[in-house]
């Protein structure tokens, strides 16, 4: 039996008077790439957002039901978000480094968690150096740690974004397309990269693109109009989809 | 037809004409102001005057009937400590205001906010000037035993005041050119509202943080009437602020009515004009400079 990093439970979400979430209940699975795919507007941004709580940014938003991130309710009044954050990370849709050097916005997260003193220069070096292997970047990049990382190249961005991250441990990371500002060179990178992560964190991807899903997931979930329509192995979703509007939106009838 | 009519074609010329020359009357008034300034005195600058004396003297004697003396140094230093103060007052609650206006503020609130930093900046500086006068001098001297309230702080304190709408207003629009995604990549990596703004806002904006702090400079600089009627008007190196002293522009404003058209005297004063067109021209020419910074990156 797996064990799962995400529960929800009768999730229910409304930007002010409209609903974009509805009695959601999904578990995913620990350890895997699980994509959320649907038209635009269904609610997987939605969703993948008020899995660290970034959609309150907007305010004017309101949630009824349970989210358990790693066994934990991220909606208890004892939660902080800071520590969520550090345990859910997220890719956005474009890439978005800060406009500060790369060597920078590798440590940011671990500046922004740790007091002033405690990071040693020997150690953050290291750190940065690991990060940026994992993503495939420190031969490119090594003697580029000063550069300012808002003037990389998208593909480079991106997997920067993905590296910054990682200094922080989390378990989960959030990706909402991820791909969609690159070429298809950088996708594939990006994807490889993806596949590479997959078992030392549980990955959630949004995507547009069908056949990415199918490429990089393990699980797929389907989602209409703020709902979940169906939920298994992607494989399975894919050849022999159990609910009619999955197979139409699969075979492009609407999208 | 795929002609145009003459009518269009020559109606189209004109007005481009007169577009072209509001674009290019702006160059000319400030060619034509400096020009004027200029002539009126460059005869004593160029013959009579010792510019090292009049840089390096503090002995502001225009009047004296055995010894005229032009050093300018007293009066230099009377705009310099009245600026200084009032930025040391004006930078911090400025750049506090722009960061609560642009960050902590509802959109109702900022909207107040804005409407109110808007009217501050619209208050004559005469009326600025009322208010060192009366309120500020009473509350000097009750406040610190001295024997006269107008003085460097006081002088400070209003121009402080009148610099710091200028701070918030262009602070704001600074804070607001950082893209929200920076703000949101830095807040999903767990930093606090805090953190966002000293770690990320900060550095990605202090182009045009810079820049306002320098357009209130050039406003402190500059400003006459309010420093004329709060800092006591009295040539002097202030030893501390509450010291009375006299700037460039109070003493052009104060005197040029009385000198005689023509003389030494008059002449000076325009040169000390063409002394503070150069302070501010630099001023200005550095907060250019780091805006163009900004568009560059």
């Amino acid at each position: 039996m797996s064990t799962y990093s995400i529960q929800t439970e009768r999730l229910n979400l409304w930007y002010g008077d409209f609903q974009a979430l509805i009695n959601v209940s999904v578990d995913v699975v620990d350890g895997i790439i699980t994509s959320l795919i649907g038209p635009s507007g269904c609610g997987k941004t939605t969703l993948l957002r008020s899995f660290n709580r970034v959609n309150e940014r907007y305010g004017n938003v309101t949630t009824t039901g349970e989210i358990k991130v790693l066994g934990k309710n991220i909606y208890d009044p004892d939660v902080s978000l800071p520590e969520l954050r550090k345990s859910v990370g997220m890719v956005f849709q474009r890439p978005n480094p800060l406009p500060i050097s790369v060597y920078e916005n590798v440590v940011f997260g671990l500046r922004v968690h740790s007091s002033r003193t405690s990071l040693k220069k020997s150690e953050s070096d290291e750190i940065v150096e690991k990060s940026l292997r994992e993503v495939f970047l420190w031969d490119d990049l090594k003697d580029k740690l000063k550069v300012r990382a808002t003037t990389l190249q998208l593909e480079q961005q991106q997997k920067l974004c993905i590296a910054r991250l990682l200094p922080l441990k989390p378990q989960v990371i959030l990706m909402d397309e991820p791909c969609s500002a690159l070429d298809a060179e950088a996708t594939r990178a990006v994807e490889e990269l993806m596949v590479s992560l997959v078992g030392r964190y549980t990955i959630l991807i949004v995507t547009h693109n069908m056949a990415q899903a199918r490429r990089v997931s393990k699980e797929c979930i389907f989602m209409l109009l703020g709902e979940i329509m169906e939920h298994s192995r992607t494989k399975d979703l894919f050849i022999t989809p159990q609910n009619p509007k999955t197979a139409e939106y699969i075979e492009g009838r609407y999208g | 037809m795929i002609n145009r009519s003459r009518l269009e074609s020559v109606t189209e010329r004109i007005i481009e004409g007169i577009i072209r020359f509001c674009g290019f009357s702006a160059i000319l008034f400030v060619f034509g102001i400096f020009f004027f300034v200029f002539r009126e005195g460059s005869g004593f600058l160029f013959s009579g005057l010792d510019i090292g004396q009049f840089l390096t003297s503090p002995e502001w004697f225009p009047t004296s009937v055995s010894n005229k003396r032009y050093g300018v140094l007293a009066l230099l230093a009377g705009t310099a400590s009245v600026t200084a103060l009032s930025m040391a007052i004006a930078v911090p609650f400025g750049l506090g205001a722009a960061i609560f206006v642009s960050e902590f503020c509802g959109p109702k609130l900022k909207e107040t906010f804005k409407i109110v930093i808007e009217l501050l900046a619209a208050i004559p500086s005469v009326v600025w000037g009322f208010i060192g006068l009366t309120v500020m001098n009473g509350v000097i001297i009750d406040l610190f035993d001295a024997p006269i309230g107008l003085t460097v702080l006081n002088g400070g304190i209003i121009l402080a005041l009148m610099s710091v709408p200028i701070i918030v207003s262009i602070g704001e629009d600074a804070l607001k050119a950082v893209p929200d995604s920076y703000r949101e990549a830095a807040e999903a990596l767990g930093a606090t509202r805090w953190q966002v703004i000293y770690r990320v806002l900060l550095p990605a904006g202090k182009n045009g943080l810079l820049a306002a702090v320098l357009l209130g400079i050039g406003r402190a600089v500059g400003e006459t009437m309010a420093v004329l009627m709060a800092t006591g008007h009295s040539v002097q190196f202030p030893s501390n602020i509450l010291d009375s002293v006299r700037t460039l522009t109070a003493t052009i404003a104060a005197e040029l009515g009385e000198a005689p058209v023509g003389s030494d005297h008059y002449q000076v004063l325009f040169i000390i004009g063409i002394l503070l067109f150069t302070i501010t021209f630099i001023v200005n020419l550095a907060s250019d400079l780091v805006v163009k910074g900004i568009r560059n990156k």
